[in-house]
């Protein structure tokens, strides 16, 4: 594997661990919304979005140079961290139907990465 | 970390949960359009501050995504993250059909089969969270 594309796929990697963790923060800063718009300003909801910029850089330099058709599916990696969190921060159960739809979900995505080159 | 004290797994009433998924489901399309809309954004786009302000497709794409953001943390706080947050993949499909529909790009199978099992799992995913 050349180097250039293992740098592309270790920031799109990057991207997709960030990313999962942002979503984590919006999950804990919702539970603190209140009737007030200013409840959107609590601290998990800043650090959330700020980790979605955080992780759209990672993921606007990995995709810069290197074979969309490959890193495309990779921020679908995002799908599988944030199932583990949701699990182990949230206990959220693991079901049949998450795991059979997501995997539903990957497979189409990644048919998708292969069909836009 | 606040979250319900009285279960460790939330158990949001119907009306709740389905108000949740209509927000993701509305989320992938408004994220569908502001993907389309930074894209033709950035095919103009010049690095200098006038020519970012005034480039309206990219700072209504931007503000799109903002919208969403509020949209997606109202759905969290009444539904399952592992369940809501593999729907936002519907994005996908919407962005693909658009792509055919205003940027003229050409279907082909895999795009085709691709859409089509992402749509198979987010139906699987409802229907999980419905029982």
């Amino acid at each position: 594997m050349n180097p250039a594309l293992l740098r592309s796929m270790s920031l799109v990697f990057t991207a997709s661990v960030v990313g999962s963790f942002g979503m984590v923060f919006l999950k804990l800063g919702s539970a603190k919304l209140t009737r007030s718009i200013f409840s959107f300003l609590n601290m998990h909801l800043i650090l959330g979005v700020a980790l979605f910029l955080g992780s759209s850089v990672f993921y606007a330099l990995g995709i810069k140079s290197g074979q969309l058709s490959v890193l495309y599916p990779m921020v679908s990696l995002g799908y599988i961290w944030t199932l583990l969190w949701s699990r182990l921060f949230f206990k959220e159960a693991f079901t049949r139907q998450k795991f059979f739809g997501l995997g539903l979900i990957l497979l189409g995505v990644f048919f998708v990465g292969l069909g836009s080159n | 970390m606040s979250t319900t004290v009285t279960s460790a797994v939330p158990q949001p009433d119907a009306a709740s949960r389905r108000r949740s998924l209509i927000l993701v489901f509305s989320c992938t399309i408004l994220g569908a359009i502001a993907q389309i809309l930074m894209k033709v954004g950035m095919s103009h786009f010049e690095p200098k501050v006038l020519s970012i302000v005034t480039n309206v497709p990219l700072i209504a794409g931007y503000s799109l995504y903002g919208i969403n953001t509020l949209m997606m943390v109202l759905a969290l706080r009444d539904g399952e993250l592992s369940m809501l947050y593999p729907i936002i993949a519907l994005t996908y499909v919407w962005v693909t059909l658009l792509s055919y529909a205003l940027l003229a790009e050409k279907p082909n199978l895999y795009k085709n089969a691709g859409i089509a099992t992402i749509v198979l799992g987010v139906a699987v995913l409802g229907r999980g969270g419905r029982k």
